[in-house]
């Protein structure tokens, strides 16, 4: 029964790659480590007060030296750098198709809920080899969303979204943890990721029942909050149609400039709370801020709807 | 002076009677004590006020080793009491007892007999320093009876801002005072090094003790006014709701963090760089070898204040901050290894053809290169932004910061305060029980962290109360190993305590060193030296084929 792992298990695409160039440099570092050990042992021992030994024209100053004892950590460090920071730029934007899943933070529990309509807490069901893209958004402070087995983390803030990927490559029951200090639970703000095989996963999302998807409840919340009425074709006010925007490039008025920004989550999140910062060219800025009128996963609900009629044609 | 000049000579019992030598420990009033401007009794008050600092974030750090050896909460009542213990520790350590460790007590005590000065440029200042640190003081440990505090030392918004229930403003106020006293520190220390250095002490002939405190003061007047900004604005957004951190209010949580690192990673260098000073001065000594590369170990302090301020974004990979920056930033943190490097072979090539002594010291001084190598390798791990990811806020973090700032500013300071103990006290410390502690701290520190980048590169989060229970080896290894490192502590606490039991009778240079505060008696009179001293050449002028017949600079205080 010996077990005595030194690693978490490998159960993502980037978990090995991260591993590796772990494993390179703690081997780098064992070398340098177990280096400059042997030789202060060499030199105590050799050189202790009292041995007999030549001790006659030292070193007093070398360039070369310090030049090469300069010059290979630099090497090295410019080797991990590059190496790092290849792996985090290659994999920080999700790859297109990723599975959308919903992530709301609250003290202290997280609040998961899939594109199908399926919510839960504490626990993510994510199915095997499909890559998973996790939007995510704290009700209160600083969380970060942390999976061990993934080598994923990212810290999740109020009042604005960030994201995660990950593509699970291992069935399994793994550690879903808050890395973020966040007060009184912290440490009980965990669960489990689960992995299934994509027909289990499948299976689990209709065990939820056959109720609204994400969009459908968007596209509900979007009539609730009159947003259809403006949004949607009725002529009293002027305001842009929402039809094929998502993930468009939108122009945006700012004095007598215009500039283009991507109708992204975060363009449409603040459209939504702070609509006079960023006026589409061409509409007057009517929209009144919807600040504290939506909650958190309703706000994650409505921007499902837009992006899911991101494909239709934008109704002149 | 004082009418209750104590005579210690006479004070020794039946040998014959000695002339009186003044010193500067002469007067005991309390006045004396409490007025003084004498920048060699401020070093010595603010040995004793971290001290207590030391201890009260001691026993917080016990407190949590033992909790942490099982998964489950059962020796605190509570998550919240857990959670203020850590808070208590690092703020405790940090802000109270690290910051203002070498430079406050050692470089307090040394930086004018080292140029051959008579105080410091500003002694009253010097003095308002010891104040102000003791106001901040006062207010934690108010905190402290009041309830404590709970959000980490680290006071990140908004949960600082606006969630917390506990002392934060009175916290906010307690850092602000005791990062005034390190400004008003390193503004005396910059001066000082710049106008008041002896005849003949050039810019090239300061020891490198010198070197790294001027590295630090630069450090300390230009980031903890950052810090200071930092907490009052928690204390303004906590106060009067103005929107500057928490988003409900409209302000940027990352704002911050931003904030508060760039202090907070410079302060990094604040603990470590007085400690190089330390080693840089003991390994040349105990190997009887000038050092290698001073120019080198000189502008290496210089490079790392500098780099200091510039990687501060390393703290914030995952934190939502651009990814573009954590480009940026992760390059530079790699740029660090190389004044770092330079440091830790320039003390390895000094050892070469010397004539070394295993004195408790020089025991302290080679435990601090080990330990500060592997807190340094590891630092390169973290610079890395994909293994970042994986390792921030982790445990992994937790065990390289502590073999930086305990492995290596801690043992820097154990190390000097055993070499300048003879200076400072008049005392020797018992030999053995110096040897033991070194080995003890060395031991039980490793057998405390080392499990600990186990546990962070399996995935334990910090900051927990409890843990997931595969988790639980390696923590009851890291507690057992806690108690051997509280015997090493423990041990200097009470053997130097007990050597001030005796009337001063160390040498004035018991370890033959070249240092200009060997030149004269130990304990120093007040005036520093008897005479103006003259520099004519170079530090560490140690030969190892004289060991015999050395007698340094006067054995004798003689000139």
């Amino acid at each position: 029964m010996w077990n005595f792992p030194l690693l978490p298990e490998q159960a993502s695409t980037v978990a090995p790659h991260v591993d590796l160039l772990y494993f390179f440099q703690v081997g780098v570092s064992l070398f340098f480590s177990v280096l400059i050990f042997a030789t202060i042992l060499y030199f105590t021992y050799h050189y202790r007060e009292g041995s007999n030994i030549d001790r006659s024209r030292p070193i007093a100053q070398s360039l070369l030296l310090e030049t090469t004892w300069m010059g290979i950590p630099f090497v090295f460090g410019m080797i991990m750098f590059f190496w790092g920071a290849a792996l985090f730029y290659v994999d920080y934007e999700a790859p297109p198709g990723a599975l959308d899943v919903s992530v709301v933070a609250k003290q202290w529990m997280w609040y998961i809920q899939h594109s199908q309509g399926r919510a839960e807490i504490n626990e993510l069901h994510v199915p095997l080899g499909q890559p998973v893209k996790l939007t995510m958004t704290s009700q209160d402070v600083i969380h970060s969303f942390y999976i061990p087995a993934f080598r994923v983390k990212q810290d999740v803030l109020p009042g604005r979204y960030t994201s995660l990927w990950f593509e699970p490559t291992k069935v399994g029951r793994y550690h879903l943890f808050c890395a973020e200090y966040c007060g009184t639970n912290h440490s009980a703000m965990g669960g489990w990721v689960e992995v299934m095989e994509p027909a289990d996963y499948e299976r689990w999302l209709a065990e939820g029942g056959t109720g609204p998807s994400m969009a459908q409840e968007g596209e509900k919340l979007f009539v609730q909050h009159h947003c259809a009425g403006c949004h949607r074709g009725s002529q009293t006010v002027h305001a842009p149609r929402l039809e094929g925007v998502f993930g468009k490039s939108v122009p945006i008025q700012e004095g007598k400039d215009v500039h283009f920004v991507t109708a992204d989550v975060t363009y449409i999140r603040d459209s939504i709370l702070r609509p006079k910062s960023q006026v589409v060219a061409g509409f007057e800025p009517l929209m009144p801020s919807f600040e504290g009128q939506i909650s958190e996963p309703d706000l994650l609900r409505i921007i499902a709807y837009i992006k899911s009629i991101a494909g239709e044609e934008t109704p002149q | 002076m004082s009418t209750t000049v104590l005579d210690q000579t006479a004070a020794a019992g039946h040998k014959p009677p000695k002339p009186h030598r003044e010193t500067y420990l002469d007067a005991w009033t309390v006045k004396s004590w409490l007025l003084t401007t004498d920048h060699k009794r401020i070093g010595i008050l603010y040995l004793i006020s971290i001290t207590v600092f030391f201890l009260i974030g001691g026993v917080a750090a016990t407190t949590m080793r033992l909790e942490l050896m099982t998964p489950k909460g059962d020796l605190l009542s509570s998550p919240d009491a857990y959670n203020r213990m850590f808070t208590l520790h690092g703020v405790a350590m940090i802000f109270f007892f690290l910051v203002p460790s070498i430079p406050a007590t050692l470089g307090n005590f040394l930086l004018p007999l080292m140029i051959g000065a008579r105080d410091l440029a500003f002694p009253i200042i010097n003095l308002m320093s010891w104040y102000m640190y003791m106001i901040g003081g006062s207010i934690a440990i108010a905190i402290i009876l009041f309830g404590g505090i709970d959000t980490g030392w680290t006071f990140y918004t908004p949960f600082s801002t606006m969630f917390s229930n506990t002392l934060v403003v009175p916290a906010a106020f307690a850092v602000f005072f005791a990062g005034f006293s390190s400004i008003f520190t390193g503004f005396n220390f910059i001066v000082t090094v710049h106008t008041m250095r002896a005849p003949g002490m050039t810019w090239f002939r300061l020891p490198l003790f010198i070197w790294a405190h001027y590295a630090t003061s630069l450090i300390m007047i230009l980031g903890t006014p950052v810090l200071a900004i930092a907490v009052m604005l928690i204390a303004v957004e906590r106060l009067l709701r103005v929107g500057i951190f928490d988003p409900a209010l409209g302000g940027d949580p990352i704002l911050f963090q931003h904030l508060f690192w760039f202090y907070s990673h410079p302060a990094v260098y604040i603990m470590v760089l007085p400690g190089m000073g330390v080693i840089s001065e003991i390994v040349p000594c105990f190997s009887r070898r000038p050092i290698f590369g001073y120019r080198f170990i000189a502008y290496s302090s210089i490079a790392l204040a500098i780099l200091g301020f510039i990687v501060w974004g390393h703290h914030l990979f995952v934190s939502g901050q651009s990814m573009y920056a954590g480009l940026v930033f992760s390059f530079l943190s790699f740029l660090v290894a190389v004044p770092s490097a330079i440091k830790v072979f320039n003390w390895t090539a000094t050892m070469h053809k010397g004539a070394i002594r295993f004195d408790t010291p020089m025991l302290y001084a080679i435990g601090f290169i080990g330990l500060f190598t592997v807190g340094g390798l590891t630092g390169i791990m973290l610079s890395t932004l994909a293994v970042d990811v994986h390792l921030h806020d982790t445990y992994f973090v937790v065990a390289h910061f502590h073999y930086v700032m305990v492995g290596g500013a801690v043992l820097a300071y154990l190390g000097g305060l055993h070499f300048w103990w003879p200076k400072i006290t008049g005392r020797m410390y018992p030999e053995m029980f110096g040897k033991l502690s070194a080995l003890a701290v060395f031991i039980g520190f490793n057998f405390t962290f080392f499990p600990q980048f186990i546990l962070g590169y399996l995935g334990m989060p910090r900051r927990y109360f409890e843990y997931a229970p595969e988790f639980q080896v390696l923590n009851v290894m890291s507690t057992a190993g806690a108690s051997v490192l509280a015997f090493g502590y423990g041990l200097p606490l009470i053997y130097f305590l007990w050597s001030l039991r005796k009337p001063p009778s160390a040498p004035a240079n018991p370890w033959q060193a070249t240092g200009l505060e060997w030149q004269t008696e130990s304990p120093p009179p007040t005036h520093n030296f008897e005479f103006t001293p003259k520099v004519e050449k170079a530090p560490y002028s140690y030969s190892p084929v004289a060991v015999e017949g050395f007698d340094g600079y006067g054995d004798h205080g003689s000139h």
